[in-house]
């Protein structure tokens, strides 16, 4: 079997009383859609947080791409190649579309201490950005205010700029949320071809989507995995399904 | 409503016109306005590169300023008393000679900047802008109680500083320099805000977590945005000692790191030009009501309370039409 590209080793974290992780071990293997399904509040968001690095954990280890990263900040876990979207768009909501993915290609070329040449005319980093605004269909957008985008299409700018990092996997919080039947419909689409370039670790509330797209599936309940499986196992397994599923089974 | 662009062309035009038409008309004190113009705008320009690019309300800026000017005033006082400022262990003498008074000015502004950018920053909102006075005062009250320059009477300088091929003392002559440094500087602002630096900055100013998940270090860029902005406003005061030929602790005051801030906002937080229609607006208002009545800094407050609920854009962002700076 290969090595997973990113590991949550036994990850436990406290707000208060309330238990958002409990001894929590997930592997995102390479070329896999892992998705994280759970109930609201279940802790989903939290351990993407953890694992982006903008929460310790009081507890466990992060692994990725063969080191532990638990102790590294958010700047260089994004550096060591992990492409994050989430749940509430984090944009610079002033800049244009445009904008926003040439940060991102900039992230990824990392010259940034460059004062003179304007940095939207630099054909490089503007291809990469044109680019991946193409492949999530936001290219048409490219100079609307980034504030006048609707959620959906905010979700849609975020993948686009986690795009331009090429990173070594994706954190993806709720990227469906907001985009209507058509969108997630698209959005399926290109995840199911992303996942050859980089793994993803899919939160998602839309279970056509978790279905369709998911390699395997990790359930999360009151910040505790009760299980991990195939699509067709998760569908079978019991506890799953009175936990959580059995809501709309 | 005019382009931005043309805005600018003309304020430019009227500031390097007003003083040729003074000179041809030999009237030296509004020579002299202009080039106080030139010189606070260009403070202001330098703290519009924190405050408008990078999101960072400093009311500490008159540091940078009173420091300029003390390099001015410290060097010029030991050229004009044949004594060095320092025997061992290497000589240091003092100068007359205005380039090397901005490098002085310039590179000490930076490194004060750098150390308390690094500190401020751990700090955001209203915490960064008492850090940052905190650290005025600090400088404030030093200089008045180091007798050696001057304490609370600050330094006299008699002749004014030179430069080679012109004769400083002629006002239209030390216009034309602080003209040339407010066009640099604007040029240097203008070409910062469009680079890469200034779009990590301009994010880094709406959404510092955005920066980071691109794998940029936000802190990283707006320290180095506080250490250019520091080094302007240096410069800008060790332009100013030298137009008034006279340092004194005021420049450090919080009164003055308050003005610069006042220019922005008059002119238009975050537009090129904003610190210099700001700082123009001011020296009229100066010039014009202060010889009325010494409490016309409440015509200043209205003003900007004015500009503050119906012109958020500023004077800039009224006459351009536009509210909102950076595209
Ligand atoms: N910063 C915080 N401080 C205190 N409690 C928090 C914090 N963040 C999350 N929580 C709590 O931790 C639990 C897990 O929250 P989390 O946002 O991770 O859930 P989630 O699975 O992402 O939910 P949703 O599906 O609604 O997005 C919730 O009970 C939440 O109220
Ligand atoms: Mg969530």
């Amino acid at each position: 079997m290969t090595e997973p590209i990113l590991r949550t080793e036994s990850i436990t974290k406290y707000f208060g009383a309330v238990k958002a992780s409990q001894d929590v071990s997930l592997e995102l293997r390479p070329g896999e859609i892992h998705a994280l399904i759970g109930p609201n509040g279940a802790g989903k968001s939290t351990l993407i947080k953890q694992i982006a690095g903008n929460l310790t954990p009081d507890a466990g280890r992060i692994w990725f791409d063969g080191r532990d990263v638990t102790r590294l900040g958010t700047v260089a876990r994004a550096r060591a190649g992990l492409g994050r979207t989430f749940q509430i768009s984090s944009l610079a909501m002033e800049y244009t579309v445009l904008q926003n993915v040439v940060l991102g290609a900039l992230g990824r070329d990392g010259g940034v201490m460059r004062f003179l040449l304007p940095a939207m005319k630099d054909k490089a980093l503007v291809a990469e950005a044109e680019a991946a605004l193409d492949r999530v269909g936001l290219i048409d957008l490219k100079s609307t205010r980034t504030a006048d985008l609707s959620h959906g299409q905010r979700r849609q700018l975020e993948v686009a700029v986690a795009l331009t990092l090429r990173p070594k996997a994706f954190l993806m919080d709720e990227p469906m949320a907001g985009l209507g039947a058509g969108g997630s419909k698209r959005l399926t689409g290109f995840l199911d071809t992303l996942r050859a370039e980089a793994p993803i670790l899919l939160v998602e509330h839309d279970m056509d989507a978790v279905f369709a797209l998911a390699d395997r599936i990790s359930v999360l309940v009151y910040g505790e995995v009760i299980a991990t499986g195939t699509a067709a196992e998760i569908r079978a397994n019991r506890d799953v399904r009175t936990a959580y599923l059995g809501e709309d089974a | 409503m005019i382009r931005e662009t043309y805005l600018n062309a003309l304020i430019m035009a009227l500031l390097l016109g007003i003083p040729l038409w003074a000179h041809v008309a030999g009237q030296p004190f509004t020579i002299t306005l202009a080039t106080k113009v030139a010189i606070l705008g260009l403070a202001g320009v330098g703290l519009n590169i924190a405050l408008g690019l990078g999101g960072m309300v400093s009311l500490g800026h008159a540091v940078f300023f009173g420091i300029g000017g003390y390099a001015m005033g410290i060097l010029a006082h030991h050229a004009q008393t044949y004594t060095p400022l320092m025997e061992a262990p290497l000589l240091i003498e003092g100068t007359k000679f205005m380039p090397a008074i901005w490098l002085v000015a310039v590179v000490v502004s930076a490194v004060v900047a750098l150390a308390i950018g690094a500190l401020s920053l751990r700090t955001g909102g209203v915490y960064f802008i008492m850090i940052t006075l905190a650290f005025g005062q600090m400088f404030y009250y030093f200089a008045i109680s180091w007798p050696a320059y001057g304490g609370e009477d600050g330094l006299s300088i008699y002749v004014r500083n030179e430069f080679p091929g012109l004769n400083t003392l002629v006002p239209i002559q030390f216009f034309a320099i602080a003209f040339v440094a407010l066009s640099l500087g604007l040029i240097l602002s203008h070409l910062i805000a469009r680079s890469r630096f200034g779009l990590a900055l301009g994010a880094a100013r709406q959404n510092s977590e955005r920066v980071q998940t691109v794998g940029l270090d936000p802190m990283r860029v707006k320290l180095v945005a506080f250490v250019i902005s520091g080094a302007i406003t240096g410069l800008a005061g060790a332009l100013f000692a030298d137009l008034n030929r006279f340092v004194a602790p005021t420049m450090f005051s919080w009164h003055l790191s308050g003005e610069l801030i006042i220019f922005i906002i008059l002119g238009g937080i975050g537009r090129l030009f904003g610190p210099v229609v700001g700082a123009g607006l001011f020296i009229l208002l100066e010039h014009f009501l202060g010889g009325l009545s010494e409490y016309w800094l409440i015509y200043v407050g209205a003003i900007l309370l004015g500009v503050v609920l119906f012109a958020r854009g500023g004077l800039i962002g009224a006459l351009s039409g536009r509210e909102v700076a950076h595209d």
